[in-house]
């Protein structure tokens, strides 16, 4: 059913679509719409799960911990701050193959604090064995949820997925969505059924120390896993495109790339404003063309490496800076492209909710062509 | 009724021999009864019963990080409410995950009064990483990282009373027990776990190796702390202190001398000052409890 | 063997470990001066006391670690620790 929603609550209903049992909340801007909506939706009646107000976002996901082994589909949202809080509890539920979902409305990293966009928070924990996905818009953050669910629970997958969206960009804007029907999510999304559980019938030990002996091998498994969730994603995308109408078997997506010279590189919503500039650079003849990096773990290396494989210059658009280094994607990038003559360039910008216009996607895409790169972009040189 | 004959803890796990937590661990689980799942943070615990693949638990029991045990424990008791299981969450943890890097999990979960039962097993310091100072190392205590030297007694700080504070969370039913006094230690088990409510019990576990006595004196230098007042066996339901065990109490140096963490107060010589200070710390225990018979 | 996934583990490998090997003293168990009263099987760390007829509990030298625990607080002094021989 179509409907305007604001991002937090079109994610919130394809939350509450997703029937999770055990739901914990901690506030944090700017994604506390998505847990108040949620709130709401259990005070009614709408949502038939426990809902835990815990005392930190620490505690947020070590209840999710608790309940996903307990047995429980499980949820909880957070950000930049709380996401940094849960540092170690994301590479402990990531080793213990927990399949728990959680939103991140992604937005950049104190000091200095700022609440608004860059997808810092996310990308920082890329080693930590959660999938990463990055939605463009409303439409893509709500879908996102019932797919990363559905890749999660794989018994061959068993592992937790962020569902990254941009803070305020996406999570504050009103949008028009296509809201799935119950029916049609259940038929996609079937009940929660645990690999394992903790279970006076059937008594099981999790969480044990690993010695030398052991725990190299228990992190390859971890890779192999995240390497399947690449098929996975394409096989309950194929199927979401069969259930919804809506593709979702890429992991990565071209416009206007299969004759681009030129191709920028972006995630999340960044893109839509990508999309419209590239419309009228081509206009101007500029043979210019966008890869869209809709799963950032596992990384759809090969994936790229074909998309780009006819290009003759990369600029990577990056919403994060590694420092003391480059830009995340950037760096990745540029390792998949090592060995061909493509011309890579990584461009910093939109830290910290700094805004991006299509004027800047122009200068940008002009920056490369002149074969300048590596930078920051946009810079007020008046503050330096 | 307690069922002795429970034996849910497996022989070969790698505790030091004479372990006052693995005596306390396998009588908590008789006073828990068959229908539990344990939550234990990392600790002595933890580590001496799974290395992988070798898990001393015959009961369900996860482990996840340091100090997120009662964080946990409540994620797994709402996904039983939610399944309408009828198993026990029983968390049992060391003093440090407990009184110092769990305090923030603790007190939400007992602000929100999941129907839990968390067991701190107390052996006054971080042991598993050798022996350094926790909120619940006694006064003058010496451990790795408050040891006694020329300019130091050791601990300088006084016991984190967690109980009062979770009684102060509003707790229904919270206890101190020890591991010497078994036939209490279990029943006062069995009602946390069956009072609905969040739950605590605080249980001394000497430690050996910790504390330095011989592993046979366990039981021994227990009784002795509870003898002397300085650690006092009682139950606060609903808050209010009932039931303290009563003792004809023996002179504080009687516990201290037969632990090498308290060598110091007596070697190169005694130290008056200082024992008269601990002994202070006894006799406001047996005031405030009425322990004395 | 293939790992578990997520290192997890079902009881029973915890046997595999014969702490009895750490062992300097080793119990011996009188029956004559056996109350029953069942103390020994209660304090044991191990557990590894097991009941094998009336008063006579002996204990699985697999898995006693020697700690002596027992031979301590037996109220009947029925328990005595004698040194391993090498």
């Amino acid at each position: 059913m179509k409907e305007i929603l604001e991002g937090s609550h079109a994610v919130a209903e394809a939350v509450r679509l997703c029937r999770p049992q055990v739901v914990s909340a901690y506030p944090i801007t700017p994604q506390t719409h998505i847990v108040e909506a949620l709130a709401s939706m259990v005070a009614d009646c709408k949502l038939d799960a426990e809902y835990i107000c815990v005392e930190s976002e620490f505690s947020a996901l070590s209840a999710c911990i608790g309940a996903s082994t307990a047995g429980s589909r499980t949820y909880s949202a957070t950000t930049a701050q709380g996401l940094a809080l849960m540092f170690e509890v994301c590479f402990n539920a990531a080793g213990m193959r927990l399949p728990i979902v959680m939103t991140i409305a992604n937005r950049a990293m104190s000091a200095p604090l700022s609440i608004w966009n860059d997808q810092q928070d996310s990308i920082s924990l890329r080693d930590s064995g959660w999938i990463q996905l990055y939605a463009e818009d409303n439409q893509e953050a709500l879908d996102l949820h019932l797919l990363a669910y559905r890749v999660c629970e794989d018994h061959d997958i068993l592992l937790p997925a962020f569902v990254c969206f941009d803070g305020f960009i996406l999570s504050h804007t009103y949008e028009p969505v296509d809201m799935p029907a119950q029916e049609e999510v259940d038929a996609y999304l079937p009940a929660f059924n645990p690999y394992q559980r903790l279970d006076a019938k059937d008594p099981i030990s999790f969480g044990m120390y690993a010695t030398p002996d052991y725990y190299m091998e228990f992190r390859y498994e971890n890779q192999r896993a995240m390497l399947r969730a690449k098929e996975a994603i394409v096989k309950y995308g194929t199927l979401f495109k069969e259930q919804f109408g809506r593709d979702y078997s890429g992991l990565i997506e071209g416009y206007e790339l299969e004759d681009a010279e030129i191709a920028l590189v972006a995630m999340g919503s960044i893109c839509g404003t990508v999309k419209d500039a590239i419309d009228e650079m081509r206009k101007d003849g500029i043979k210019v063309g966008l890869l869209k990096i809709r799963c950032f773990r596992p990384f759809p290396d090969e994936e790229i490496a074909a998309a780009l494989a006819h290009v003759k210059t990369v600029a990577i658009l990056d919403k994060n800076v590694s420092l003391g280094s480059k830009g995340a994607v950037g760096l990745e990038i540029k390792d998949v492209l090592y060995g061909s003559s493509i011309a890579v360039y990584d461009y910093i910008l939109g830290l910290g909710g700094r805004d991006i216009r299509k004027k800047d996607i122009r200068a940008i895409t002009k920056l490369a062509e002149q074969g300048s790169g590596d930078m920051f972009y946009g810079l007020r040189e008046e503050l330096l | 009724m307690v069922d002795k004959s429970i034996e849910n803890f497996e022989c070969g796990h790698r505790a030091c021999g004479g372990c006052g937590a693995a005596t306390a661990v396998r009588m908590i689980l008789k006073g828990a009864g068959e229908d539990v799942i344990v939550v234990s943070p990392t600790g002595c615990l933890e580590v001496f019963t799974t290395p992988y693949p070798e898990t001393a638990w015959k009961v369900p029991w996860i482990h996840s990080l340091f100090e997120n045990a009662a964080a946990v424990a409540s994620g797994i008791e709402a996904s039983l409410k939610r399944q309408g299981r009828s198993e026990k969450v029983l968390v049992i943890g060391g003093d440090g995950a407990t009184v110092d890097i769990g305090m923030l999990c603790l007190s939400g979960a007992f602000e929100r009064n999941h129907d839990i039962t968390y067991i701190c097993y107390d052996n006054e310091a971080y042991m598993n990483t050798g022996i350094q100072r926790s909120g619940a190392t006694p006064f003058d205590a010496s451990t790795s990282t408050s040891p006694a030297g020329s300019c130091s007694m050791g601990n300088k700080h006084a016991k984190k009373d967690v109980p009062a504070i979770l009684a102060a969370h509003g707790s229904p039913y919270v206890a101190t027990a020890s591991l010497s006094y078994p036939t209490d230690l279990m029943k006062k088990v069995e009602t946390a776990v069956n009072t609905p409510g969040a739950t605590y019990i605080q249980v001394h576990a000497p430690c050996c190796t910790g504390w330095g006595f011989e592993g046979d004196q366990t039981v021994a230098v227990g009784k002795l702390a509870i003898e002397t007042g300085l650690w006092v066996n009682y139950e606060m339901i609903n808050g209010v202190v009932k039931k303290a065990k009563k003792v004809k109490r023996k002179p504080v140096e009687e516990y201290l001398s037969v632990q090498k963490r308290f060598r110091h107060l007596f070697k190169p010589k005694r130290n008056e000052e200082e024992i008269a200070k601990i002994q202070a710390i006894a006799d406001a225990n047996a005031a405030k409890f009425g322990i004395d018979i | 063997m293939p790992l578990n996934v997520g290192c997890t583990a079902r009881p029973g490998r915890g046997r595999d470990n014969k702490t009895g090997s750490w062992r300097v003293f080793y119990p011996i168990f009188t029956e004559e001066t056996c109350s029953g009263c069942e103390i020994c099987i209660l304090l044991c760390p191990e557990g590894c006391i097991e009941k094998q007829g009336e008063k006579k509990y002996v204990p699985d030298l697999d898995y006693c670690k020697g700690c002596g625990l027992c031979a301590e607080e037996c109220p009947g002094d029925a328990i005595t620790m004698e040194k391993e021989e090498k």
